[in-house]
């Protein structure tokens, strides 16, 4: 089971909260120039200090070269953001640990030798640095990290120097979109050391209204301290995001309610769907669900919709790599077997 | 769009060129493109990119082209190297490009001193060091109030731990 099928906090509009931090191995090249026989022994050493541990109670962690992995599970792995594309590209000196509750995975050999990171449903920053934190003392028990005294955690990259650490939320914000006020509010968080960016779609246009918003600076404030200002910065965008949702259902009323179910009746009939529509009407789904219009959904349902519509999604359903007009018809079917899936489900948990 | 190359990727290069009045379309993905040799030298926009134009901008010349000499001893980086792919080789490179990636730090980070975790191994002796200033501080409260038994005991803890760190930097 992982993320997807969890509630968590606010999680009618937090989508999840990831920790990731970058740490490198003392001594070793970094990946930027490093030789295959670097990369192994990175690799091994990781592993070691990992493989078949307790991530958390009830989770150990699995290990993966990426070479062994099958391309349509590579291509799942990073749209579920277990990993990500650069660790796919660097395949055949890449490995990845993953907890079996799919919250912790640890990239190797990727930008920096580890990356690790920490996804929770909903808005539950603190919770991912504390279990991620105590994987890292794991590895640091038993290995040496790059460090200096000044400049903290040594990374390839000297944008990520310091605590290595890039925290993020991603957040559902439809209100906040059709209202035109997201600008305003990407510019507002540039200022204070935040960055904000449209996931699923591709450059600034957010699919489905969902964006990341995560910390910019690595070096100078504690780790706490930029969960922190990331907390305080989404609490507040959460708080509009309510109001905006509250104000849009009362101005437009039944059109509301209509647009709702029209894009619940077109994921339950539509015979194929090209991915910004499906992004486009399973974002008003959610809105709808999270205002408790579509009685029987949860937010966790739409959620695992979601995912089950994206490319790998459809893919691994179907067993093969396909694209264009394939694709969307296949996406169609997956989410109309979805649907009934779960409405089956709460069928049958009604009668029994 | 899809790369006409590998009919994988994504296209992100989309080239026309015009011969003779022929003009030919290519759409192909960044990696393809780097492949053929008629495109030379393709300028992508990227985070890479972007640092290596802080790079520039931390010195107070940028214009002109400086005779690189600062290669990192140990992996063999050299200064326009790492800033073109904005990359650095191995953690020497912090100390061998100190001077050129300070001003950088500053103006992408804001900041030049960490303050988040320290790895308990690795990081041991900056833990003591932290530990001695703080009892020196208190030391120096405890002389003020005339609170020499309390003063005396921190003098003989400082003396210990400062021993021990010497001991350790021997055995380096």
């Amino acid at each position: 089971m992982s993320w997807i099928n969890e509630s968590g906090p606010a999680r009618d509009v937090v989508l999840t909260s990831r920790i990731r931090i970058a740490r490198n191995i003392a001594a070793v090249p970094f990946p930027s120039i490093m030789q295959p026989h670097h990369a192994a022994e990175v690799a091994e050493k990781v592993k070691k200090s990992l493989y078949n541990k307790k991530a958390e109670a009830g989770s150990t962690f699995a290990f993966m070269y990426i070479r062994d992995v099958p391309a349509v599970e590579r291509q799942i792995l990073v749209e579920k953001h277990l990993a990500s594309q650069d660790l796919m590209e660097s395949y055949e000196t890449s490995a990845l640990l993953l907890d079996s509750k799919e919250k912790i995975a640890v990239m190797i050999n990727e930008e920096d030798h580890i990356r690790m990171q920490c996804i929770l449903p909903g808005f539950q920053l603190n919770q991912a640095w504390e279990k991620l934190n105590r994987v890292d003392d794991m590895i640091e028990a038993d290995l040496e990290y790059a460090f200096h005294e000044q400049l903290g955690y040594l990374t390839c990259c000297p944008t990520n120097v310091g605590t290595g650490m890039r925290s993020s939320v991603m957040m559902h914000l439809p209100a906040l979109t059709v209202n035109k006020q997201m600008n305003a509010i990407l510019h507002t968080i540039s200022k204070i050391g935040l960055t904000a960016r449209g996931i699923y779609g591709e450059g600034s246009e957010a699919a489905g209204s969902i964006y990341q918003i995560s910390n910019q600076i690595t070096l100078g404030p504690s780790e706490e301290e930029l969960i922190n200002n990331l907390t305080i910065t989404c609490r507040q965008i959460i708080e509009k995001e309510r109001i905006a949702r509250k104000a849009l259902h009362k101005t437009t009323g039944i059109q509301f309610d209509d647009a709702v179910w029209r894009a619940y009746g077109v994921l339950r009939n539509a015979r194929t769907l090209d991915i910004k529509e499906f992004m486009a009407y399973i974002s008003q789904l959610r809105l709808g669900v999270s205002m408790g219009l579509i009685p029987g959904f949860s937010l966790e349902d739409v959620d695992s919709l979601m995912t089950a519509g994206q490319p790998a999604g459809v893919m691994k359903k179907t067993g093969q790599i396909i694209q264009g007009r394939d694709i969307d018809e296949a996406r169609a079917t997956v989410i109309r077997d979805a649907v009934d899936e779960l409405l089956e489900s709460r069928k049958n948990r009604k009668e029994g | 769009m899809i790369c006409q190359e590998c009919g994988q990727r994504q296209a992100t290069v989309h080239l026309t060129k015009i011969i003779n009045n022929h003009k030919t379309e290519l759409h192909l993905c960044e990696e393809c493109a780097r492949q053929r040799e008629d495109f030379i030298q393709i300028p992508s926009f990227s985070v890479n990119d972007l640092l290596a134009g802080f790079m520039d901008l931390g010195h107070s010349q940028p214009a002109v082209e400086k005779p690189v000499s600062s290669q990192c001893a140990a992996c063999g980086m050299n200064y326009n190297q790492f800033k073109k792919i904005g990359r650095l080789g191995c953690q020497q490179c912090y100390q061998y490009f100190g001077n050129e990636l300070h001003p950088v730090l500053r103006r992408i980070q804001g900041n030049t001193q960490h303050a988040g975790k320290v790895p308990k191994r690795s990081g041991s002796g900056l833990l003591i060091k932290k530990q001695i200033n703080q009892w020196k501080a208190e030391l120096k409260r405890a002389v003020e109030l005339e609170a020499f038994e309390r003063a005396a005991e921190l003098r003989d803890k400082i003396k210990e731990l400062e021993q021990s760190q010497l001991k350790e930097g021997d055995r380096k």
